[in-house]
């Protein structure tokens, strides 16, 4: 055979090994990426699964030493710090979204504010919690639910804002101008119409936002802080399912490793069920007609 | 009772882009008036020029009066207010859909703070069968969404909802394109009812359209308004060679 | 002209078209007095725009906030304080060196080792998966995405810490021992560990980004590259890697600055030791761990300026970092609302 052929053949042969090992190698990586998740799973599961009794979800810590107890505070104080961060975040940022859907399209002041948004979603989160801690708690000199509330506030809204802004975005032009049409004022035109029509979107954006800073431990270690007992007062500190995780997991107790597990277990299925809602509402179109 | 549109000097731009010279015309009370033209014509900006709708578009800019009865329509009012007094039908059928389609018919209202429930019972009935939909929905008035209805079923539903605020003059803006010929034909029969009630301006690029609903028809061609006459000596006799040439179909 | 040739619905009796004005309809006198609505029109816009300044808010916030409350150790140290060593509470001595040089590490470690594996998996999903897979696929690493850090921690510090400590560095150390980089005594927590679960956890930022850009890449540059003749695989290297290259910089680079940031699971496998060793296997400190650490031990006002100014510094490295890649990710995606991440 002549030379040129020889290599050519070579040349060829290479090529095609070399398409088969580039699709092994990303087969691999996606085994090997999957592979975490499913174990973080599946030891969730194992570890937690057994700990997950009434008591867990209805009584407080014991004290070093005593077996059983269970994160009812933490639970709640998760509910109640929720609850305080929505009122915050969520009118501001559907507020922010509705500006950039129905009032900034494309001008410059919009984009920049899109582009901040996106910044802040990678700000860390302790970075937060330290402008809260120095914006509230030092001047009032304790820890409270209120700070930790306002800190997982400010943490949703530049979420919210974004995802309130594509909502919006895909109701249809000729429903604006249908209302408009009727001589509704702009303002009853976004609110009862455009904003209800993208409602089931924008809550399951809502939700998005609350699995993300229900999880979030940095920003409450110096302003919720953690409390061992119940509470209701958003001038005290207060506990939540994150914080005691963070606590019982790097304590040396193995009875708290336990309840650690438990408690990770619990946070991971609500975000996960939060997460696959927020999948089916968005993927599946569920805004009624709006197509 | 409905009023006539009377339109003079009147000049639109979008941005530096001069869509509308110098038109001047009467839209007479109680009847129905065509426009027709090639695509990119003008006479879709103006038609949303009677209604102040092409100042939705924030480079959007006018001149000149168009005043609806003695009403000065763009120094006398604001833009909403002149909405309120105007029905208009879009080319493609846009119900809301999130409402029933009682809640569509009395949108309209209820968004503009009316309250009262039983009128609000009578204007939705009486919008549907003005619209010629009544007989088909008005067992699942709440029950079925606006949005769950046949395309021309769709389109008599924003008919009605446009009728709801009892306007002195329904705009129309190719209302029967996206239709099949059944939906259609329907259509233009309730213009033919309708324009004993209301002025209606009914912009159409199908010219059988504008012979079978109109008395009057205007041509419109590059933003000028070319010829505005009887619709029958449109068709037959056009005062115009570029009437005629569109007319006969050398263009558009 | 032609009449209709359909029998209409009957009109109710409405007035003959020959009468003279007669007064106007309860609905039309209603509507007809209802206002202009401009005022409520201008504070609704006004609302709307200042929610949407919140967010400069909120950044300006911070910026402020952070370097108040930094004064005295700026005042003290200067610039020196990022480049020196030693963190004496007690003698007031605060040099962040250790922190940085924590923290950098095992972000690169992080990008070592999650880099190559998210651009498999975003080339395995977008050009080679089975439709039927690629729903369960992506929303599994979506899933990732949604693991809060503590839980990674926990699972961290008692699965993956033992796992490393008796299976994965006795062999590091007996094959890339000659290195330097893997000697020392073997804990299994230290940079080595922050760096492996910071990968997983940045694995699906990088890999739906870059699978997002990937995909915005136009149908018309694979069919070039196929028509010439090209493998599958150079179809992909060419045709759309090539072309994506910028947008993948970028989510490497938002990879990045999600690992400089990432705080509880780090602080949980790191060792927290301010000090700087060659090893791997050796313990670490980084930038957000010490502030999680020791923040609410903080006794005295400089101590605290010492971690608020660390804080300020982190701050400011992630909104530049976090900036320039949003930037290279848009130039790709042309702006399109990009999935939250």
């Amino acid at each position: 055979m002549a030379p040129h052929q020889k290599t050519s053949r070579a040349k060829h042969t290479w090529r095609i090994f070399a398409n088969h090992a580039a699709t092994g190698v990303a087969i691999l990586s996606t085994i090997l990426v999957i592979a975490p998740l499913v174990a973080i799973f599946a030891y969730l599961l194992y570890k937690g699964a057994s700990s997950l009794n009434l008591a867990f979800f209805t009584q407080i810590p014991k004290p070093v030493g005593e077996a059983g107890g269970g994160m009812a505070n933490a639970i709640v104080g998760s509910g109640i710090l929720l609850a305080l961060g929505s009122l915050l975040g969520v009118p501001i940022g559907i507020g922010a979204g509705i500006y950039l859907a129905e009032f900034g399209r494309g001008g410059k002041l919009a984009n920049f504010v899109r582009f901040t948004a996106d910044v802040l979603n990678g700000v860390p989160s302790i970075v937060m919690g330290i402008a809260i801690y120095s914006l509230i708690v030092l001047p009032q000199k304790h820890f409270s639910a209120l700070s930790g509330g306002v800190a997982l506030g400010v943490m949703m809204i530049p979420v919210i804002t974004r995802t309130t802004e594509e909502m919006l975005l895909m109701v249809p032009n000729a429903i604006r101008e249908a209302a408009l049409g009727l001589g509704v004022p702009n303002w009853r035109s976004v609110l009862s119409i455009t904003l209800k029509t993208a409602s089931p979107g924008v809550i399951t954006g809502c939700m998005l936002a609350f699995a993300r800073v229900a999880g979030e431990t940095a920003p409450l270690l110096f302003t919720a802080f953690g409390n061992n007992f119940s509470s209701t007062n958003i001038n005290q500190p207060i506990d939540a399912l994150p914080l005691r995780i963070y606590t019982y997991a790097i304590s040396p107790y193995d009875e708290w490793h336990r309840l650690a597990w438990a408690g990770a277990l619990v946070l991971i299925i609500l975000i996960v069920v939060s997460v696959s809602l927020v999948r089916f509402v968005t993927t599946r179109g569920v805004l009624k007609g709006a197509s | 009772m409905s009023v006539g549109i009377e339109v003079s000097q009147f000049n639109a731009w979008y941005g530096a882009n001069h869509a509308l010279h110098d038109i001047n015309l009467h839209i007479p009370a109680n009847q129905a008036t065509a426009l027709i033209g090639p695509s990119g014509c003008g006479k879709s900006t103006f038609v949303r020029c009677i209604n102040r709708m092409h100042e939705t578009n924030p480079i959007a800019r006018a001149s000149g009066t168009i005043r609806i009865g003695d009403l000065d329509i763009y120094s006398d009012v604001s833009p909403v207010e002149v909405r309120r007094r105007i029905g208009m039908v879009f080319q493609r059928p846009n119900p809301f859909p999130t409402m029933s389609i009682y809640d569509n018919v009395a949108s309209g209202l209820r968004l503009n703070g009316f309250r009262n429930r039983r009128a609000l019972d009578e204007v939705v009935e009486r919008s549907l069968k003005h619209a010629a939909l009544w007989d088909e929905v008005k067992d699942d008035l709440k029950k079925k969404s606006g949005a769950s209805l046949s395309g021309g079923q769709q389109q008599r539903l924003c008919i009605a909802r446009a009728l709801a605020v009892d306007p002195e003059v329904l705009l129309m803006d190719e209302p029967a394109s996206a239709l099949d010929p059944v939906s259609t034909a329907k259509i233009e029969d309730l213009i033919f009812q309708l324009k004993s009630q209301y002025t209606i301006v009914i912009v159409t690029h199908n010219m059988q359209q504008a012979a079978r609903v109109a008395e009057r028809t205007g041509f419109f061609l590059n933003g000028r308004l070319v010829e505005f006459d009887s619709t029958h000596k449109i068709f037959t006799n056009p005062g115009d060679k570029r009437t005629e040439d569109y007319i006969t179909g050398r263009f558009g | 002209m032609p009449g209709p040739t359909l029998v209409p619905t009957p009109l109710p009796e409405s007035p003959s078209a020959g009468a003279a004005n007669p007064a106007p309809s309860p609905i039309r006198k209603f509507l007809l007095e209802r206002g202009s609505s401009a005022l409520g029109d201008r504070a609704f816009r006004w609302l709307m725009l200042v929610c949407a300044l919140v967010i400069f808010g909120i950044v300006a916030l911070i910026a402020w906030q952070l370097t108040a409350r930094s004064q005295l150790t700026i005042a003290k140290f200067g610039l020196r304080f990022f480049f020196k060593e030693g963190w004496d509470p007690v003698s007031g001595d605060f040099g962040a060196l250790p922190f940085i040089y924590g923290t950098l590490v095992s972000s690169i470690v992080a990008l070592i080792i999650a880099v190559p594996l998210s651009i498999g998996v975003a080339v395995f999903l977008t050009e080679m998966c089975p439709k039927f897979l690629r729903t369960p696929l992506s929303f599994l690493t979506e899933l990732l995405a949604a693991i809060p850090s503590v839980v990674y921690g926990l699972w961290a510090v008692f699965i993956l810490v033992p796992l490393l400590r008796d299976h994965v560095n006795p062999y590091l150390m007996k094959s890339l021992g000659w290195t330097g980089l893997f000697t020392g005594p073997n804990y299994g927590i230290g940079i080595l560990a922050a760096g492996v679960i910071l990968a997983i956890m940045i694995l699906p930022i990088i890999s739906s980004l870059t699978r997002e850009v990937m995909t915005a890449v136009p149908h018309t540059q694979r069919e070039a590259v196929l028509a010439l003749g090209a493998t599958r695989w150079e179809m992909i290297r060419m045709g759309v890697l090539r072309n994506a290259r910028i947008g993948i910089v970028g989510s490497i680079i938002l990879g990045l600055g999600r690992a400089l940031g990432e705080t509880m699971a780090v602080t949980m496998v790191i060792g927290n030791r301010p000090e700087i060793v060659k090893s791997l296997l050796g313990l670490g400190y980084s930038m957000s761990s010490v502030i999680a650490n020791e923040f609410s031990e903080a006794s005295d006002d400089m101590y605290l300026s010492a971690l608020i100014e660390i804080g300020l510094a982190l701050f400011i490295v992630t909104i530049i970092v976090n900036a320039i890649a949003r930037l290279l990710v848009w130039a790709v995606t042309r702006g399109a609302p990009a999935r939250v991440v």
